[in-house]
């Protein structure tokens, strides 16, 4: 196999990986290796950016273009490469802590704008790049190096967020679900406009376990509810159980007897408003089950659809910048 | 009052003289009315022969109320004229200007030509038939004053009356043209006046002109660079007092290709153009002090990425917000030195509105070349004053030659920290088979761009971005001494002062003193000349609005004995300062 040849069978770059080994990083990436190579995208058509934290080192890993960041600052890096190349396919991979702490404006604007990026936000609610402190994500109570006493923060939901900043496409996955999450990749690389996803991501050094209801194979299913368009909100090993929108709040119905899939809320992603989706980035675990797929799907014009941005050629430029230098009031002086 | 003061600069400009402008206005948009604070003044200078400065002190001054004129008296010349609005002057007005006594009728005046006119109720007896709210005909005071100015000067109204046609619509229009006219006939039948004066033509290089004030001239510059590469201008910024401007410029040229971005902070703003720059487009930001000490991350970055970049930084009054709108260069430091780690990058001076322009362009060159981010320091006196620039023919100006590897086919890795003789290395772009890299912060192995901890390597690096940054001295426009290449002192300045600098060392050396005068361009790395040039003098005095910085730098650096000249009051020099302190360097009188 020529050196092309093995670049796009999986995109790898040759690269040592160095993430903790066990760590739900290789499972995200084993699955973008997976896909990339399906998308009918060359390699030096893609750019991947990142911040920094542990997940932030992935392009390094990938044989595609690629800028490990600063702190925080990869949906800016990307919105401005975005910009001036509308050819590219970017992706921006960040983590809780780089999205949500340090650099929470920067995704919420980038959001908003609809700049054409693709979003992944590694959620493993803890800092492990750092070795261990409390993230933005993490729940009230965890015990970590800087709270030993465990956190006493309300933790942000980053889903609720990018619904807040109208991202025009939101969806959840797990690590190691690989195939919804192959799915979920794809799908966000075919969308149009800010997609933003979250994985849950096991930290296994330092948040060992914080996803295990939606991992472990055998609770997962009574844990989470994978939505699909169209499709009523079924979920549990059995298929036994159900959301259902009750007055202005959702709640968990037995299906059987007194109910049926006709009384279940039917996911819309194409919904006009947020409202629904946002209910449903609330569920959380344990009190409910918590959702994974795609919450939001739409079609609004990009940043770079809006911008008045024009491609010029060196003549017309050149035209064009004369007018302008002699634009104004000009007076003439001869010799 | 901005208004009028640019207006009445234009005028001249069109008639052929030379001028220079010093607007000076307050921080905040809506100043409290006739307090000290709220004076928003303007200032110009213009003359039949080379005009370098705004000036030290005026000739006429026009002071719209008592607050005006106290803050302002001390700069009008003795026997000067000053024009004021008598209905201003009641007992509200004087209160606010904590005058204890009116000072029309106390003979604090007497040794100045005093010319008292009722500008308020005469404007709006001359805008009654327009029809307008009394409100806007209060707002037509500024016209009728001008006026004033049109015919003490001799000056056609025709360019204000174009402005106001082209500006406003209406009422709005007929009022202000019918103060303005209003303002010359008080001028003409008034009996006050002692004398009109008649300023003849310059005689500048022949050629096509305008004014431009500096934050045009970057806004141009940038354009023109972007033109002479070849690339598409990407300028983003956050808003900030004095560089919005710029943005306000830049966005007006998307027909020529130019992208703004007003990001959500200057964070975003700098690593939006960083993102652009690695795409292949002409990433550039500018911002203030403030702005910049929060871009200072970036920018290490982009020192690390080995990208071009530029960085604009408008400097104000600081530290912190500091006096926003005032002069002062109290960002040397900032741009030399203000990085974490060793992240040397060129830092280019602008001398003056004009310069503005050259200043950029040579900035894009050395950061396409040497593939670094290059600062480009202006300040709030030079962005905002005006001054007539010979526009340039775009097309004779040397093109900005960059190469971006191609297309590659064989095995071979890339590598995309190859160096070549002036250490640089290859801009390659996304989009190109075969070229695929990964760059970011963390250390890399100086060629293949892996990540690299190794020891050797680092200060292999670090070695290589200081030689790399070292190298622009290769690239730099030339710098000449005013006067001898020997003699007594050496008056060295940068950026704004070039003018003020310029005029003192003339007038100096017309009386007979042995010196010379030498001003920077280039603050990092320094031109190769300047240690010997500094050596042809006995002493070497750095002027500058701060307290000491180039001299610093200088003494650290060529170890001269140099002296300094300072000032940090939100004002610019005047050129009384620079030659006292001449004479004092050569311990005389001045
Ligand atoms: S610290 Fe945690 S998140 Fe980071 S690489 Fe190790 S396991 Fe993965």
């Amino acid at each position: 196999m020529s050196a092309v040849e093995k670049i796009k069978a999986d995109f790898a770059s040759d690269q040592e990986v160095r993430w903790c080994p066990g760590c739900g990083d290789f499972a995200i990436f084993a699955q973008m290796k997976k896909i990339l190579p399906t998308l009918g995208v060359n390699p030096e058509d893609v750019a991947f950016v990142s911040g920094i934290g542990c997940s932030s080192r992935f392009p390094y890993y990938l044989e595609t273009f690629g800028m490990h960041g600063i702190h925080g600052r990869a949906p800016a890096i990307a919105t401005g490469l975005k910009r001036t190349r509308p050819d590219l396919q970017v992706w921006v991979v960040t983590g809780d802590g780089d999205a949500l702490s340090i650099g929470c404006t920067h995704l919420l604007h980038a959001l908003r704008r609809n700049v054409d990026i693709k979003i992944l936000l590694f959620n493993n609610r803890i800092y492990g790049l750092t070795k261990g402190q409390f993230s933005p994500t993490s729940p009230p109570g965890l015990v970590t190096s800087s709270t030993p006493m465990g956190t006493v923060h309300q933790p942000l939901h980053p889903l609720k967020i990018a619904l807040a900043s109208n991202a025009t496409f939101v969806a959840r996955s797990v690590d190691t679900n690989a195939k919804h999450l192959g799915e979920i990749l794809r799908r966000t690389a075919a969308h149009r406009g800010s997609a933003f996803v979250e994985i849950y991501q096991n930290c296994h050094i330092f948040n060992d376990g914080a996803f295990d209801f939606a991992k472990n194979s055998t609770i997962r299913d009574d844990h989470t509810v994978e939505i699909a368009q169209g499709q009523p909100l079924v979920f549990g090993k059995q298929r036994d159980k159900g959301i259902r929108l009750n007055g202005t709040e959702l709640e968990v119905i037995s299906l059987g007897e007194d109910y049926g899939e006709d009384d279940l809320l039917v996911h819309d992603e194409k919904a006009d408003t947020s409202a629904v989706a946002q209910m449903l980035a609330e569920m959380q675990h344990p009190q409910m089950p918590e959702v994974i797929g795609v919450l939001r799907d739409i079609q609004l014009p990009t940043h770079n659809d809006l911008m008045p941005d024009e491609t010029v050629s060196a003549d017309v430029r050149a035209q064009k910048l004369k007018a302008i230098l002699n634009s104004g009031e000009t007076w003439a002086v001869k010799n | 009052m901005q208004l009028a003061g640019s207006q009445v600069a234009l005028t001249s400009a069109l008639l052929g003289n030379d001028i220079a402008t010093f607007p000076d206005y307050p921080a905040e948009i809506r100043a409290p009315k006739g307090t000290p604070a709220g004076v928003s003044g303007f200032q110009v200078h213009f003359s039949s022969e080379t005009v370098m400065t705004p000036g030290d002190s005026v000739d006429v001054l026009v002071a719209m109320n008592p607050a005006a004129l106290k803050s302002n008296l001390s700069y009008l010349k003795p026997h000067g004229t000053v024009i004021l609005d008598g209905d201003a002057f009641d007992a509200k007005g004087l209160r606010l200007a904590k005058y204890e006594q009116n000072p029309i009728e106390d003979g604090s005046l007497s040794s100045f030509q005093l010319v008292e006119a009722p500008i308020t109720s005469q404007t709006r007896a001359a805008v009654a038939e327009a029809g307008v709210s009394h409100k806007v005909a209060t707002r037509c005071r500024n016209f009728f004053a001008m006026g004033i100015i049109y015919w003490l000067y001799g000056r056609s109204l025709d360019a204000t009356i174009r402005f106001i046609d082209s500006k406003f619509k209406g009422d709005i229009a007929d009022a202000d043209k019918l103060a303005l006219n209003a303002g010359w006939n008080f001028g003409e039948t008034t009996e006050a006046f002692e004398r009109s004066y008649y300023v003849p033509a310059a005689t500048p290089l022949p050629g096509k002109y305008r004014n431009v004030t500096g934050n045009e001239a970057l806004a141009f510059g940038l354009a023109t660079a972007a033109h002479l590469s070849g690339k598409d201008l990407f300028y983003s910024a956050y808003p900030i007092t004095p560089a919005s401007d710029i943005l306000h410029r830049v966005s007006r040229f998307t027909e020529c290709g130019a992208r703004t971005f007003q990001a959500e902070d200057e964070i975003a703003a700098i690593c939006s153009a960083i993102g652009a720059s690695f795409g292949g487009a002409m990433g550039t930001t500018g911002s203030s002090g403030p702005g910049i000490a929060l871009k200072t991350e970036a920018m290490g970055y982009a020192v690390m990425l080995e990208l071009p970049l530029l960085v604009i930084n408008v400097q104000r009054g600081g530290p912190s917000t500091g006096l926003p709108t005032k002069v002062e260069q109290t960002d040397l430091f900032q741009a030399v030195l203000g990085r974490n780690g060793e992240a040397p990058m060129p830092v280019l001076a602008a001398s003056g509105p004009s310069d503005c322009f050259a200043t950029v362009i040579e900035a894009w060159r050395i950061a396409c070349k040497l593939m670094t981010p290059v600062m480009i320091l202006s300040d709030a006196f030079t962005a905002n004053g005006a001054e007539p620039w010979l526009i340039p023919d775009i097309d004779g100006l040397e093109p900005i030659e960059i190469e971006h590897p191609g297309v590659k086919t064989d095995d071979t890795p890339f590598l995309p920290y190859q160096r070549d003789d002036l250490l640089s290395r290859p801009w390659a772009l996304p989009g190109t088979a075969g070229l695929t890299h990964r760059i970011g912060g963390i250390e890399k192995e100086n060629g293949t761009g892996a990540i690299s901890y190794d020891p050797e390597n680092h200060e292999t690096m670090v070695q290589i971005r200081s030689d790399k940054v070292a190298n622009a001295q290769q690239l730099f426009s030339p710098v000449e001494i005013y006067g001898d290449s020997t003699g007594d002192l050496l008056v060295v300045s940068w950026g704004g002062t070039l003018g003020t600098c310029r005029e003192a060392v003339k007038q100096s050396r017309e009386t007979g003193q042995k010196v010379s005068h030498l001003h920077l361009r280039h603050l990092n790395p320094f031109p190769a000349e300047l240690g010997a040039m500094l050596n042809g003098f006995d002493r070497v005095l750095v002027a500058e609005l701060n307290t000491g910085q180039l001299r610093q730098l200088l003494r650290a650096e060529y170890l001269v004995n140099a002296t300094g000249l300072n000032k940090v009051r939100g004002q610019p020099f005047w050129i009384e300062d620079v030659k006292t302190a001449i004479s004092a360097n050569l311990g005389q009188e001045n």
